[in-house]
């Protein structure tokens, strides 16, 4: 019959409200910021643009964001993949506490999370006293902004692994054992080929929000120009001193970087459907 | 390898899985372990192979203790009943994945291991598809590929869940002769689990029927379907008709008919059950003395034997006969008439008299 309607299907007139809706709104709070950006970097110039993101504090909050990138990153999909297959394989006490812990971080706001390390090894801090007699630094220098990443960005991988790993189950596991493998074969062999798009996807997420965790790495840097600026704090100082177009050309670059993770990221859920079906 | 259990016991928390289990399996045997769902069967084979440990015991498979022993390490081979291959891995790859990780010292070379991988796709008949993945397999195709799999290790024990439960009756039937014709060739002693009675009668040299964490009862297929020892037995291992009664002096009082049981002289019970096989019931169209009543409510005429179900008069009980095609078209029954039926055998438990 022509004019059947399956009774999940909305009216014609409901459906071009609903998209009508979602294309205003993508427009007027995405698009239309990117196109901002990316003008007001390109204001100027290429030259300007170039020596915004060529002049030695920029080169050196990007240096220091990719620092932070190389080592956080491996931590947390190390972590991630311990506590997923520590949930997902066994069940022990403690493990719903474990699970609220691996959330905790997106429960608190990242401002405190920088505050809290600040409280624990900052000059006044519970260690403070102690880091100072043995010269170590940890807030206002690199170790401080690894950790305050470190704590925001721990979900990510874990919260990506965990429902994969149980929906899975472990059968193909026991399979492998049944078969003669030992632990670390059927991790390597079995385990890993069926998490690795999650475990990737996981990554991804994770290695976007170290690039742009703001807050809790702001509360810990003090903002140490060319030392201790990452590059989101590099745009906030810079836009603070009215040098609106260096902000948004370093502002370009990192929403440049944030679109190829985002196309990488559907590039690999469009390849885990594909091998899902 | 024979397998020797004693005293097995298993809880999951509060639920008690296996209360005193003891089988011994000889080198060699085609075991089925048969029970509804619930009855702690696949429970039993995943403590066998390994993947489950367990409260109290003794496994011992010859003369060696298991108990200490992994999964790894028992020399078990285990069916999956989802099949559990590995997907990324073609068909090749799977069966050849138990002796790739094997250490260097024990690993057969790259040639002896293809050769081996292509007798086994040989023995399960899949050489052609050696190439393709699991997800490109039918159930039926899955499942041998699983056998081969765990075949390629040649374990001394061969544990099947369930091997056949996700396919469709034709298959299975053709992979449950399949199964016994390649225990036939290669005796490996091997222990399958299901709650299909048809197969386990069908293919298992014994039976070992489980109900409740329990064994009811050990026995090959004639023994537990021609002697089943309790109640649960009879009903499980095929279809059944009750007649509720009071035993009294060898005759079974039930409803308007009295039979007589020959062997129960000296027992009086005021409430028991009489169990008769739906073969085991004369039907006939005229009015014989001990008979009761019924009308025949349904009649299912395909193959050699006839289905009739019939509703009894006096208590209105419900009544199964089957009859074979030639008798019953020589008695020309059609649905809504009146029959009378009498038990040609009838069972009785009564608690430590049982014939």
């Amino acid at each position: 019959m022509k004019n059947f309607k399956k009774p999940t299907e909305e009216s014609k007139a409901v459906q071009y409200v609903l998209i009508g809706t979602s294309v205003l709104f993508l427009s007027l709070f995405l698009l239309l910021p990117l196109a901002i950006i990316f003008t007001t970097a390109f204001q100027k110039g290429l030259d300007t643009y170039w020596a915004s993101i060529s002049n030695s504090e920029a080169l050196a909050a990007i240096k220091l964001t990719l620092i932070v990138v190389a080592i956080v990153v491996p931590l947390n999909t190390l972590f991630g993949i311990i506590s997923a297959w520590l949930i997902s394989k066994y069940s022990f006490k403690g493990k719903n506490l474990l699970l609220t812990l691996i959330d905790l971080p997106f429960a608190v706001s990242p401002v405190i999370s920088g505050l809290i390390f600040v409280l624990l090894f900052g000059a006044q801090g519970l260690f403070g006293t102690y880091l100072l007699e043995h010269d170590v630094y940890i807030i206002f220098a690199l170790p401080g902004i690894v950790l305050a990443t470190l704590f925001v960005t721990v979900p990510f991988v874990a919260r990506e692994l965990i429902p994969l790993m149980q929906a899975q189950g472990q059968s193909e596991e026991e399979a492998s054992h049944s078969l003669g493998a030992s632990g670390l074969q059927t991790f390597i062999h079995i385990t890993l080929p069926k998490i690795k798009w999650g475990l990737l996807y996981g990554v991804i997420l994770c290695n976007a929000r170290v690039i742009g965790e703001f807050g809790a790495v702001s509360v810990v840097s003090g903002h140490i120009r060319g030392l201790t600026n990452t590059m989101p704090l590099h745009i906030e100082v810079l836009y603070n001193e009215y040098q609106f177009t260096a902000a948004f050309a370093v502002a370009s670059l990192m929403t440049i970087l944030a679109l190829f993770t985002i196309i990488i990221k559907n590039l690999i859920q469009w390849r885990t459907k594909e091998t899902t079906l | 390898m024979s397998i020797q259990l004693s005293k097995v016991e298993k809880h999951f928390g509060n639920y008690h899985a296996l209360r005193d289990i003891s089988l011994a399996v000889e080198a060699g045997e085609l075991i089925a372990l048969l029970g509804p769902s619930g009855s702690g069967k696949t429970s039993l084979l995943r403590i066998i192979a390994g993947l489950e440990s367990l409260d109290s015991g003794e496994i011992l498979f010859d003369d060696t203790n298991v108990l200490t022993l992994s999964a790894k390490q028992r020399n078990i081979g285990f069916v999956f009943q989802h099949y559990a291959l590995f997907n990324h891995m073609t068909v090749a790859e799977n069966i050849a994945y138990g002796l790739k990780v094997r250490t260097r010292k024990n690993r057969p070379s790259k040639q002896q291991i293809e050769e081996k991988v292509a007798e086994l796709l040989q023995l399960v008949k899949l050489d052609h598809l050696a190439t393709r993945y699991p997800t490109q397999l039918s159930g039926g195709q899955r499942q041998r590929v699983a056998l081969a799999r765990a075949l390629a290790v040649e374990p001394k024990v061969l544990l099947l869940d369930e091997p056949f439960g996700a396919l469709d009756a034709k298959v299975r039937k053709d992979l449950r002769r399949w199964l016994r014709n390649l225990h036939n060739d290669f005796p490996i002693t091997s222990i399958f689990v299901t709650h299909d009675q048809e197969e386990a009668l069908d293919v298992a040299d014994r039976i070992v029927i489980m109900n409740e964490g329990k064994i009811e009862q050990i026995g090959t297929p004639t023994e537990v379907y021609e002697h089943p020892a309790s109640p649960f037995v009879y009903n499980f291992l095929g279809n059944v008709n009750l007649f509720k009664g009071r035993l009294h002096q060898g005759t079974l009082q039930n409803g308007d008919f009295s039979l007589q049981l020959p062997g129960y002289e000296e027992v009086q019970i005021e409430e028991t059950v009489g169990y008769t096989r739906p073969h085991d019931l004369l039907i006939s169209k005229q009015k014989i003395p001990d008979t009761v009543t019924a009308l025949v409510t349904h009649i299912h005429p395909i193959g050699a034997v006839v289905h009739l179900e019939l509703n009894r008069i006096d208590t209105n009980e419900f009544l199964e006969v089957e009859i074979p095609q030639e008798y019953f078209r020589n008695l020309e029954i059609t649905k809504g008439e009146t029959v009378y039926i009498k038990p040609k055998q009838m069972k009785v438990f009564v608690e430590d008299y049982v014939i």
